[in-house]
């Protein structure tokens, strides 16, 4: 270690200013945090001890409640891929299924993105901010597994200048980062981010027999048309190469196809016990997201029309990304609402959205997604009306 | 009746090296100085002496030249050493070598009900040119307060609830009378109730308990439950256009010395506190002392950080500074100039921090006593919305978007959201706290600066 503190501490003063290099100082800064917490002390005057938590620690957190999400992604992608061609295979095998896909879906992510950070900080002479660690490995999360690489490129592109970059860098964007990516996917290329992409099958490769690709989600919408009971229809597929695939156990565990990291609602929840224990997450807002979706469902149920309205609201919580997104989107600090009281309502409204945008909009299955989003958007009106009601309270008090 | 006031939000930090209750028989220091940067709202200091005057304790030494009624004397009789001035011929403080015996200019004594049916103006005006005034602190601003000005009602907080404060029941024995008296003069001066604080767990001097003509109320819960504007807050909260002033224990005796004694009286007792001092105990001395000979031999070791007054308001004055006007105590750590290997995220229980994220496990441990270093822990970075700040401020207060609106100069938005309700003390929780490690606390006086010279 002193070997490379010696060398960081030779190599510094031409990063410095009126250095060699002097323009890449906050590149240099990056990498020299990274290997050594700085020694900088505290002014004079003001808070004489700091605490330990800086936001590395804390980016680095939410990454680590990410992880089970992660791993079990991995392992999906290999079992639904080994499910869907009718092999037998063991564990290992999955996982190196999985491992082969998405690995380099990660690197290209971290690898645009932290690329694009380091060239903004040199050109506008900011610190890079810790905050793309997080987004680095949400954008892998939201991906199907099959997707080309180059578009994992263009959309983290896309998301970190227009959806970051363009509004003044980290802490200013309007709207989650990863999402944005996701959505810039859907718009873009609509035909490759549906249908058959949510399992991992190689040109050639030959499906069994009676294989579908066909979400929960899909599934919940076309029996809309049919007029059939979406529970029935979700138990009865996948019939003869995998049954009980849309059971409710699976769709709550997460053994089904879909996104990489989105399908297990159990990992999720053990993300968001992460997250709550560490305080890194506002449990206020996940809670509330859940909350919504399940009374948007039971309000559906009572005024139901059709099957999708009459599926069980309990449904709604375990199908599509809902949970990934309540967990680990609607939760960034920088786009949510920032007032506690703002929170609740920030969080509900997006689970109502949701399962309004699922039931409702024929065009968009998953509804995660746009509620986030355009929640996002709304988060400063909320936080607006809870500033407001402080103040209104402070004037108040002056005339009694 | 008083009132009580339950406070759950907040954060006591639990520092080793706490002050023994015994007071050491060290000799008293050699000099003492006064620091007109220890004020805030003082226009320009004009400078009444000259290097090789000697003073009385009660001598004025300069006087604002704004209002040229608020004096500020000598804690302590002797010669004038030092008029040190900084850039811009700014005063930065002046140094007195005091007298083996400290003498008082005389002024006018007072029997207990003499002081009974004193007016307003003669009390004032005794405050005045004794330079005990600048004990009364004024909110909104933190400013010393304006004697043109009648508050609607002062506030005396009588317990320090900051890390390693100093114990008000032993500082203050046997200052009933003093007290007693103070609080009866100001008492002329408040245009309401005079409001004594006391915190319901710790043990209450009598000082306090017996208080009379005065509004007793209790407080529970950790810091900030002892500072002046947490308390105002909640018993008679400042709205705009409002004044109500705050002073400390010390103050408010130092106020009945003058009276009863008719003698200016700057002694005090003060805590030398923290982790690197290695016989933490108390001291008899008075306002502005130098803290060198409190120190010697006193060190575990050479590397340390010596603070006039806490870690959380205090400030750096090195091992031969001398105390502040207002500080009780001296905190010396160790200094944090330290790199740490991957210090980001490895796993540790030593680091003290409100936060339970990844690798901080300080949380089970937080009835041990910890050693925190001057370390930063971290990079400045943007503001992240954690939530952390609403956690530290027991109050009806937005922290977060009361920052912003200072950070982007919003006068309207500074008034509706509360500053004049807080100063630096309030949120210096906020500045520990801090994910993004801003300076708060200078914030927070920016803000106070901008609206008072608005």
């Amino acid at each position: 270690m002193k070997f490379l503190r010696n060398t960081l501490d030779k190599a510094k003063h031409n990063f410095e200013k009126g250095g060699k290099f002097e323009k890449y100082y906050y590149a240099f800064e990056a990498l020299e945090t990274f290997a050594f917490s700085p020694n900088t002390t505290t002014s004079a005057k003001g808070v004489q001890i700091r605490d330990a938590i800086d936001l590395k620690r804390l980016m680095m957190t939410v990454i680590i409640a990410m992880t089970p999400c992660l791993i079990f992604g991995i392992f999906n992608v290999g079992h639904q891929h080994f499910l869907a061609i009718g092999q037998e295979a063991g564990m290992m095998d999955k996982f190196w299924i999985g491992v082969i896909q998405v690995l380099p879906i990660i690197i290209v992510s971290y690898g645009v993105g932290l690329g694009i950070e380091f060239v903004f900080s040199t050109l506008r002479r900011h610190p890079v901010n810790e905050g793309y660690l997080v987004t680095g490995m949400l954008i892998p999360l939201v991906m199907p597994p099959d997707i080309p690489l180059w578009q994992v490129a263009v959309a983290t592109a896309f998301a970190v200048i227009i959806g970051k970059e363009a509004f003044g860098g980290t802490g200013m964007n309007v709207m989650n980062v990863a999402l944005t990516a996701r959505a810039f996917l859907y718009f873009a290329y609509p035909t490759q981010i549906s249908g058959e992409v949510w399992t991992y099958l190689p040109e050639g490769v030959q499906t069994v027999a009676g294989y579908s690709g066909a979400t929960p989600l899909a599934i919940a919408a076309q029996s809309v048309t049919d007029g059939t009971n979406v529970v029935s229809q979700l138990n009865s597929f996948g019939t003869g190469w995998a049954d009980g695939l849309y059971s409710f156990t699976n769709l709550f565990t997460g053994i089904m196809p879909g996104s990489i990291g989105e399908t297990s609602t159990l990992m999720c929840l053990i993300g968001a016990f992460i997250l709550w224990a560490t305080g890194a997450g506002s449990w206020k807002i996940m809670v509330s997201v859940f909350a919504g979706a399940w009374a948007m469902g039971l309000l559906l149920n009572g005024l139901a029309v059709n099957p999708y309205m009459e599926m069980p609201a309990h449904y709604h919580l375990v199908i599509g990304g809902l949970a990934f997104g309540a967990v680990f989107m609607a939760t960034d600090p920088v786009t949510a609402a920032q007032t506690e009281t703002g929170k609740w309502v920030y969080g509900f409204m997006i689970g109502l959205f949701t399962v309004l945008i699922r039931v409702f909009n024929p065009a968009y299955p998953e509804g995660i997604m746009l509620a986030i989003l355009l929640m996002n958007v709304f988060a400063p009106l909320i936080d607006y009306f809870v500033v407001s009601a402080n103040k209104t309270r402070r004037l108040k008090r002056a005339t009694v | 009746m008083g009132k009580f006031i339950r406070l759950k939000k907040g954060f006591d930090i639990n520092l080793a090296g706490k002050a023994a209750l015994k007071l050491s028989n060290t000799e008293q220091p050699e000099t003492f100085v006064i620091k007109p940067d220890d004020f805030h709202g003082i226009y320009m200091p004009k400078v009444l002496v000259k290097e090789g005057d000697s003073v009385k304790a009660g001598s004025p030494l300069f006087h604002d030249k704004k209002n040229e009624k608020i004096v500020f004397t000598a804690p302590v009789s002797g010669e004038v050493v030092e008029v040190k001035r900084g850039e811009k011929r700014k005063l930065l403080e002046i140094k007195i070598l005091a007298d083996k015996t400290i003498e008082s200019l005389p002024f006018t004594k007072y029997s207990v009900s003499e002081l009974a049916n004193l007016n307003r103006e003669k009390i004032q005006e005794q405050l005045l040119t004794s330079g005990v005034w600048i004990n009364l602190i004024q909110r909104p601003y933190g400013i010393v307060a304006n004697p043109e000005e009648t508050p609607k009602s002062i506030f005396v907080s009588a317990f320090d609830s900051h890390p390693l404060a100093p114990d008000y029941s032993f500082i203050y024995k046997g200052q009933e009378n003093y007290f007693q008296a103070g609080i009866d003069a100001l008492k002329k001066l408040s245009g309401g109730p005079v409001h004594v604080n006391v915190h319901s767990e710790r043990e209450i001097s009598p000082v306090f308990a017996q208080v009379k003509n005065a509004e007793l109320n209790k407080f529970s819960g950790p810091h900030p439950s002892g500072c002046a504007g947490v308390q105002i807050h909640h018993i008679d909260p400042i709205n705009k256009g409002d004044v109500v002033w705050t002073i400390n224990p010390a103050g408010v005796i130092q106020i009945g010395k003058l009276f009863l004694n008719g003698a200016v009286d700057a002694s005090k007792i003060v805590a030398v506190a923290g982790s690197e001092v290695s016989d933490p105990q108390y001291y008899k001395t008075y306002t502005g002392a130098s803290v060198k000979k409190f120190l010697a031999n006193n060190l575990k070791n050479d590397h340390v950080r010596v603070i006039s007054g806490n870690v959380l308001t205090g400030t750096s004055i090195g091992k031969e500074g001398h105390m502040g006007f207002f500080d009780q105590m001296i905190t010396v750590i160790p200094e944090g100039d330290h790199h740490e290997f991957l210090g980001w995220i490895t796993p540790t229980t030593q680091k003290v921090s409100f936060q339970r994220s990844w690798g901080l496990f300080s949380f089970l441990t937080r009835s041990k006593e910890a050693v925190i270093d001057s370390n930063m822990h971290g990079e400045p970075r943007a503001f992240v919305q954690s939530g952390v700040f609403e956690q530290v401020v027991p109050m009806d207060i937005l922290p977060t978007h009361l920052l912003k609106a200072i950070i982007a100069e919003d006068y309207d938005d500074m008034e509706a959201l509360g500053i004049y309700e807080v100063i630096e003390e309030d949120l210096a929780l906020c500045e520990f706290v801090d994910v993004s490690k801003h300076n708060v606390q200078s914030i927070v006086r920016e803000g106070i600066d901008l609206l008072a010279n608005a």
